[in-house]
């Protein structure tokens, strides 16, 4: 499935997206190379849903320009992302991985031993045969990211995914993705929880009603803050 | 068929001459469901999953056709296959093949009325993922109407009842011809208005039956695969 040429990085060039009169993003400008976690933070409503689902071209800037490893278009199959509730296929679990791989191209052969790798990295292989649309919220979760990751994807995007989770299956799904990024596929995660952007971050995009307001390492950004607003937000405040 | 049996005893003693008719109105109807889904689940589909101008006229359309007056639909075919008709030198009128034609007319805008419903719902649910994972416009389809199949049924459902239940159009553009193109709810009609009451209770007892009984092997096949599929 992967092919040497990259999508990476993801380059925007003073985007901005409008629906009528509102600005959802504002002139951004941000490029996402390999490496560590980015966490994409900040409140309800700045623009952290419609910056990934830009990055996955599933929306196209009102203005200003998205390049995947140079190119004007992203080549299928080498992005994946995740949604804040996960889009169970009406089927198995195991019929909803092997349906992203069916989709991805992999020869049909290759197919079941994929799916069973995937899944057992997300430890829902004894689940396999039961209907996806069954399981608990944090268990869809995990099998959307089997389905993401056995596609072996460059780049992950995930959009808030453990939200409307309780904290041991956030843990779960927060080991899932630490796993990805150590095997070198690149994170980049919409959150608004700071515990979890601490565990997670390698760097931190802070965004406040549509502006990037701050750019930083996760340490930088969490100790030495440049702006009031990321200021505010470390500590815990309201940032509306 | 003795006109002194009561309903229960034809049905009991298996009549030829009724079960024949049975056998008849399950077949048209049974085929022009059929050719009905052949035709309404890809409209549907298609009407679901594209975007168009005039598309809410043809919802619409759709939708205001599942009432169609079956009466008026038999008047239609008529005209169409009988022998100064557009489509009379095929000579088919007054056959069992245009009581399907016509029936299939009746059920296409149910079928596609209510699958575009149910498959444009899962769209709005699948879309971005479908997106996401890069499915192309067959393979959209494809996995809508795979995944909706069991809500499908419902609408098949409908289509059979429609077809099975109404009389205006068969008797029509079949004629309610002995041996031939009589159906059980010609025959109804038929010998009702000749007072033989018992004749018409006993096929009005079948339908329901009958009815009821693909309603309920239609039902337990959908909740069987539900549990499978979730």
């Amino acid at each position: 499935m992967r092919d040497l040429s990259s999508d990476l990085p993801v380059r925007l060039e003073g985007v901005s997206l409008r629906a009528g009169a509102t600005t959802i993003l504002d002139r951004v400008d941000l490029s996402i190379a390999p490496g560590a976690p980015t966490l994409i933070v900040g409140p309800n409503g700045s623009g952290k849903t419609s910056l990934l689902r830009l990055c996955m071209g599933l929306a196209t800037p009102s203005e200003g320009r998205i390049s995947w490893g140079g190119r004007d278009a992203l080549r299928p199959g080498r992005l994946a992302m995740l949604f804040q509730r996960p889009v169970m296929l009406r089927r198995s679990v195991a019929d909803n991985v092997v349906y992203g791989l069916a989709k991805a191209g992999l020869p049909r052969k290759q197919r079941m031993a994929r799916m069973e790798e995937a899944l057992s990295r997300v430890g829902l292989l004894e689940l396999a045969s039961r209907p996806a649309r069954r399981l608990s919220g944090g268990e869809q979760q995990r099998v959307a990211l089997a389905r993401a990751l056995a596609r072996e994807p460059e780049l992950l995007l995930l959009d808030e995914p453990t939200a409307s989770l309780d904290p041991a299956a956030t843990r779960a799904v927060e080991e899932i993705i630490t796993m990805a990024s150590q095997s070198g596929i690149k994170v980049v995660m919409a959150s608004h929880d700071l515990g979890q952007v601490r565990r997670l971050a390698g760097e931190v995009v802070f965004l406040v009603r549509g502006r990037l307001c701050e750019r930083a390492g996760a340490s930088d950004f969490f100790d030495r803050p440049s702006t009031l607003e990321a200021a505010a937000f470390v500590r815990g405040d309201l940032v509306i | 068929m003795s006109d002194s049996l009561s309903a229960w005893e034809l049905i009991i003693s298996g009549d030829a001459t009724l079960y024949a008719i049975v056998r008849l109105s399950l077949a048209v109807s049974l085929s022009a469901v059929a050719i009905a889904v052949l035709v309404g689940l890809p409209l549907g589909a298609a009407v679901a999953l594209t975007r168009f101008r005039g598309r809410t006229a043809l919802i619409v359309l759709l939708n205001g056709f599942m009432g169609l007056p079956p009466v008026v639909v038999g008047l239609t075919v008529f005209l169409l296959l009988s022998r100064s008709g557009p489509l009379g030198v095929f000579g088919i009128l007054f056959t069992p093949l245009a009581m399907v034609i016509a029936q299939a007319l009746l059920v296409v805008p149910i079928i596609a009325s209510l699958s575009r419903q149910t498959i444009e719902d899962l769209w709005h649910e699948y879309r971005d993922e479908l997106t996401a994972m890069n499915v192309g416009a067959a393979g959209r389809m494809a996995t809508l109407l795979w995944d909706s199949r069991y809500s499908l049924l419902t609408a098949l459902l409908a289509g059979f009842g429609r077809a099975a239940a109404e009389v205006g159009t068969v008797m029509i553009v079949g004629g309610n011809i002995d041996g031939f193109t009589r159906t059980m709810t010609t025959t109804i009609a038929l010998e009702t208005s000749k007072g033989n009451l018992p004749l018409a209770m006993g096929l009005g007892l079948i339908l329901i039956t009958l009815i009821l009984m693909i309603n309920a092997a239609a039902w337990g096949v959908r909740v069987w695969s539900e549990q499978r599929a979730g």
